[in-house]
């Protein structure tokens, strides 16, 4: 290869040598699964200055609970998030079995997506609706970025040019009311032509679409309706016209476009029906434990 | 076991025609070993990358490679001024620059060819070479291209072809009347190995070019000329073939490569990436269809009109052939007193569109068998019943005046298919059973089910007069103590198994266990493409052909060794018996030092030309026939489509292969579901949208169900063994039942494939 814009590779086995090495090259991009990164790179849709390679940072790779949340490291493979978290974080599992192939899910990180902040991102809006937080770090410390504040525009995120990722803290589900749909114009692996999450908990209500505006956002005004007026506490079922609201509610929320994976009016007009179908899935879900409580 | 076909005892051995043994090259490329195109590698080879054109339709006023040339590493930066023959290439006409000149007419033609000593290198290189362009406007509408008011794209005008078939009455009058206007997008071939392959000079100005291709000697034909060599001079090998289906009927890197390894005198090696496969090879033809079905009351067909439009892209590729099957084929399996066709090919600046699965029949098929269903309405009737009343059988007259001459099982097709148990209601326990899968879009809510049938035809073979041979060589003798023949042909084998059955064909008619399949090249005469369903009928047919000579020059060898008329010996099992007298001899000992070599060119009857008019003429060697059930689950509410069974009952008149005919009918099957609900290359302006496996999509093992399959052996008498080309027909009739299928389940028309979710919501 020819030339001074070779792709440098780092390869830190630590977290400080990688945060460092991020300081010292803002432009390097961070590599975990290289699910996303390596097809732009293969294709030269993209030539960072450098490439870091987290994959031999072990602290990145595991997750612990506690305190009614669990810390997900950034390097955790869907795979490893559906087989070890599928009870507690029924959610993200749900999104993470929608992702791609087996390969690819064997492969990819939660991570990933967050850095990736692809409008389309599966993960996206099950972070948004549970309330999630995102770890970053960088040589001048720690913070946490609220997920509803981390998606700044297409494929943009609220990371500085210094920090990296380290992991996502996610309220568990003690009760799991929580449903994550996704359409997509095959039956498995498929880009979402658009998706929809809901989390219901103790009278909050979380709900957020993907897929059908620059980025994953939550849909507040339906999140406020539902919240008001479920029946907490009980196990009735839910009206129509309720569900029909909700439906309504999160379809006006959407600010989807045209283009080659499906329309604008059909994004909305599905998110409508997700929305009406996730309301019974989560509340049957709550409905059962109040049964189980009584 | 012995069996009897046309008349001649075979000799019996295992793993025959009829059985099912292990492929030559199963277990390497299950495994990952098997050697495919792009895994090629020469010492001192050269990388090529190709520059193709942003526009789909403009006039180049200058290009400047100076930038491109001074990169290190880069040894060859090639324009059109430096193809050395005929800067022309295409399958029917040279109407396709090997390097653009003056015009380019896609989005993707190819304007220089780089070779560097890297593949980045060549890419970056690549890039700097300067291309300016005036943008005209493309011509992006097939109807406008024949009838509008629009640029000329060639000489002569934007029309390939216009083939008219007139039958009968054509103002007949019938008291059922159906119309439709339907579309069918333009579907990929999306095989998995992409387009690449290895050009080696040979140092005294000719070249060795190993590459993954369907017909090595058309392929060397054009390079000849654009080379300006012998054909002596250009020698061509198939390497390992990742998939065709069509899309490797033209020519993508052969030129290039071999004009860069001649011009840098050292091997160059072109791979093309995912996205460059989208641009680099040829697409099944959108189509725009008319049609106009006319009936008795009782449902009987009195007419059949149809316009039949097929965008033929920037280039001319197969596109009249295309045509001719549209045409012949556009009523479909029925009998149709009273028939008006017109099937036009046009130029247009869309992606160039050539060979694909099914060839112009599938189109048709999607268009005539979406009226025999409104007809079937119409007329109060059951899809099955309509069809079953105009269904075409041995003795029917094609609207182009032939005579179907072999088993037309059409009815009986039907009536199997019917026969067959339907799925049980899905479960909602199982989100893998239900439309979207595990994306969790349904329990259950919205899903409404559908069945629907359809029926097609298929020509097999070269038609309309084309000198359609193969040529094979086989030769016997001892090696090691055993009897052992090796078989050359220039066949390509491109996945589908003819290496199997070419062995199968020796040990029936030699009784010889070893048989070895030599590589496929051009040191034999051409054996014609691996495409049409033709080659167990002609491949197949010329080296059992070619056995036949060897046996009979082994049994007079054997009649004389051991005193014994010609006519009482026989081949049993690597033995030499008599009818009286069983087992005379080992055949390794008859043999002794002998050695049997013959070469064969052998070649099915004779087809004709259409009439231009009329389209009359005996234009097509055989017809093949599959009918698809479809069950479906729509999620109603969502648009999205689980198929549940999609069952096949086909005529394969001989299966020589058991195996490999239901691999062909469950593959073929899965290409024609890809077209109802997911395939297409969206274009806007003549602009790919979807140039990637991302977003262009193919079916998955959790989109395509179980199938059952009943394969039918009603032999035909002009073919080898019987057999018919199995492998198009299942792509036929697919589409068309999966889609009458969601029609059932929606009430909707639906009257363009791929049906899109927002189609049914």
């Amino acid at each position: 290869m020819q030339g001074s814009d070779a792709v440098e590779l780092v390869r830190p086995d630590t977290l400080e040598e990688a945060l460092a090495a991020k300081a010292e090259r803002p432009g390097a991009v961070p590599l975990a699964g290289g699910t996303d990164v390596m097809v732009e790179l293969n294709y030269d849709h993209r030539r960072p200055e450098a490439l870091v390679d987290l994959t031999r940072i072990a602290e990145l790779a595991t997750w612990s609970a506690s305190g009614g949340h669990v810390r997900l490291g950034a390097g955790v493979p869907y795979t490893r998030l559906i087989d070890e978290l599928g009870d507690t974080l029924p959610g993200l599992a749900m999104a993470s079995r929608t992702v791609g192939s087996p390969q690819i899910r064997n492969r990819g990180t939660v991570g990933g997506n967050l850095g990736a902040a692809s409008p389309a991102g599966d993960t996206h809006p099950v972070l948004l609706a549970a309330g999630a937080e995102i770890e970053v770090a960088s040589v001048r410390g720690a913070r946490r970025i609220p997920a509803d504040t981390f998606y700044t525009g297409v494929k943009r995120n609220a990371l500085a040019p210094d920090e990296l990722i380290t992991a996502v803290h996610v309220p568990s589900a003690a009760v799991p009311a929580e449903q994550f749909s996704k359409v997509g114009t095959r039956n498995a692996m498929v880009i979402a032509v658009c998706s929809f999450a809901l989390v219901l908990r103790d009278g909050h209500v979380g709900a957020a679409i993907g897929s059908a505006a620059p980025t994953p956002r939550r849909v507040p005004d339906a999140e406020a309706f539902l919240a008001a007026e479920l029946p907490w506490g009980t196990d009735a079922p839910l009206p129509d016209s309720l569900k029909r609201r909700f439906g309504e509610l999160v379809a006006a929320a959407t600010e989807p476009i045209d283009d080659v994976r499906g329309t604008a009016e059909y994004r909305t007009h599905a998110l409508g029906v997700l929305a009406r179908r996730t309301l019974t899935w989560a509340w049957d879900d709550h409905r059962g434990s109040v049964r189980a409580c009584a | 076991m012995t069996s009897t076909v046309a008349g001649r005892t075979t000799a019996a051995t295992a793993n025959g025609v009829g059985s099912s043994p292990a492929r030559p090259d199963g277990t390497r490329k299950v495994r990952g070993e098997f050697a495919y195109s792009s895994d090629l590698w020469h010492e001192d080879m050269l990388w090529g990358a190709t520059l193709r054109s942003p526009h789909p339709h403009a006039r180049i006023t200058g290009v400047d490679v100076s930038a491109a040339v001074a990169v290190p590493g880069v040894h060859a930066v090639l324009t059109h001024g430096d193809v050395p023959g005929l800067n022309r290439y295409g399958l029917e006409h040279p109407d396709q620059p090997v390097l653009a000149d003056d015009v380019v007419r896609y989005r993707g033609e190819p304007v220089a060819v780089v070779a560097a000593d890297h593949p980045e290198t060549a890419q970056r290189a690549m890039k700097l070479i300067e291309v300016t362009y005036d943008e005209l406007e493309p011509v992006t509408d097939a109807e406008d291209a024949v009838h509008g008011d629009v640029a000329e794209l060639h000489p002569g005008g934007n029309v390939v072809r216009h083939a008219p078939i007139r039958r009968g009455e054509q103002t007949p009058q019938a008291d059922v009347v159906v119309t439709g206007r339907y579309e069918v997008g333009m579907q990929d071939q999306a095989f998995l190995g992409p387009e690449s392959g290895l050009a080696v000079p040979d140092g005294h100005g000719g070249v060795d070019l190993y590459v993954a291709t369907q017909w090595l000697h058309v392929d060397q034909q054009q390079i000849v000329a654009a080379l300006g060599l012998t054909p002596e001079q250009v020698r061509l090998t198939l390497a390992g073939v990742g998939g065709a289906f069509g899309g490797r009927e033209d020519l993508s890197m052969q030129i290039h490569a071999s004009l860069l390894a001649l011009y840098t005198g050292k091997p160059v090696k072109m791979v093309y990436n995912r996205e460059e496969s989208f641009y680099g090879h040829v697409h099944r033809h959108p189509a725009t269809m008319y049609y106009e079905h006319g009936a008795t009351r009782d449902g009987r067909l009195v007419h059949v009109t149809a316009r039949i439009y097929l965008d033929g892209g920037a280039y001319a590729s197969s596109t009249g052939a295309v045509v001719g099957n549209a045409a012949t084929l556009g009523v479909g399996p029925y009998d149709v007193p009273n028939v008006s066709i017109d099937c036009w090919g046009t130029y247009t600046n869309n992606p160039p569109c050539g060979a694909m699965r099914g060839f112009g029949a599938v189109q048709a098929a999607f268009g005539y068998e979406s009226q025999m269903d409104k007809l079937a309405d119409a007329c109060g009737l059951s899809p099955t019943e309509i069809r079953r009343r105009n269904a075409m059988s041995e003795g029917t007259v094609m609207p182009t005046g032939q005579t179907v001459d072999s088993a037309a099982p059409v009815a009986e097709l039907l009536d199997r298919l019917e026969g067959m148990p339907l799925p049980q209601p899905g479960s909602t326990a199982d989100l893998r059973t239900l439309p979207g899968g595990v994306s969790n879009t349904t329990h259950g809510e919205g899903v409404v089910r559908g069945v629907g049938y359809a029926v097609g035809i298929k020509n097999i073979c070269f038609s309309e007069g084309f000198d359609d041979y193969s040529t094979a060589r086989v030769r016997l003798a001892a090696v090691g103590g055993q009897p052992a023949v090796t078989v050359q042909t220039a066949a390509a084998e491109v996945g589908q198994g003819l290496v199997t059955i070419l062995q199968q064909i020796i040990r029936t008619e030699l009784g010889v266990e070893q048989v070895t399949i030599l590589p496929m090249d051009t040191s034999i005469g051409s054996a014609g493409s691996t495409s049409a369903s033709r080659q167990s009928y002609m491949t197949g047919g010329a080296v059992r052909a070619a056995a036949l000579k060897v046996r009979g020059a082994l049994l007079s060898h054997a009649a004389t060794r051991l005193s014994r008329t010609t006519a009482e010996l026989h081949l049993d099992g690597g033995k030499l018996a008599s009818v009286a007298d069983g087992v005379l001899a080992d055949l390794v000992d008859v043999l002794g030092e002998a050695e049997f070599d013959e070469t064969v060119e052998w070649r099915h009857r004779p087809t004709e030309a259409l009439d231009p008019e009329t389209g009359r003429g005996n234009a097509h060697v055989q017809y093949g026939f599959a009918a698809h059930r479809a069950v479906v689950d729509v999620d109603t509410e969502l648009g999205l489509v689980k198929v549940v069974s999609l069952d096949c009952v086909q005529d394969v008149g001989k299966a020589l292969n058991p195996q490999a005919v239901v691999g062909q009918i469950q593959g073929g099957s899965a290409q024609g579901l890809g077209l109802a609900v997911m395939e297409e290359i969206q274009t806007e302006g003549g602009v790919i949208r979807n140039p990637s496996f991302t977003d262009y999509l193919i079916p998955t093992v959790l989109d395509m169900p179980p199938m059952n399959i009943d394969v039918l052996e009603l032999a035909d008498p002009h073919a080898p063994y019987g057999l018919r080309g199995v492998g198009e027909p299942p792509t036929i009739s697919s589409t068309p039942a999966i889609v009458a299928a969601i029609r059932a389940a929606t009430g909707k028309e639906l009257l363009r494939v791929p049906v899109r979710p927002d189609h049914i919501v």
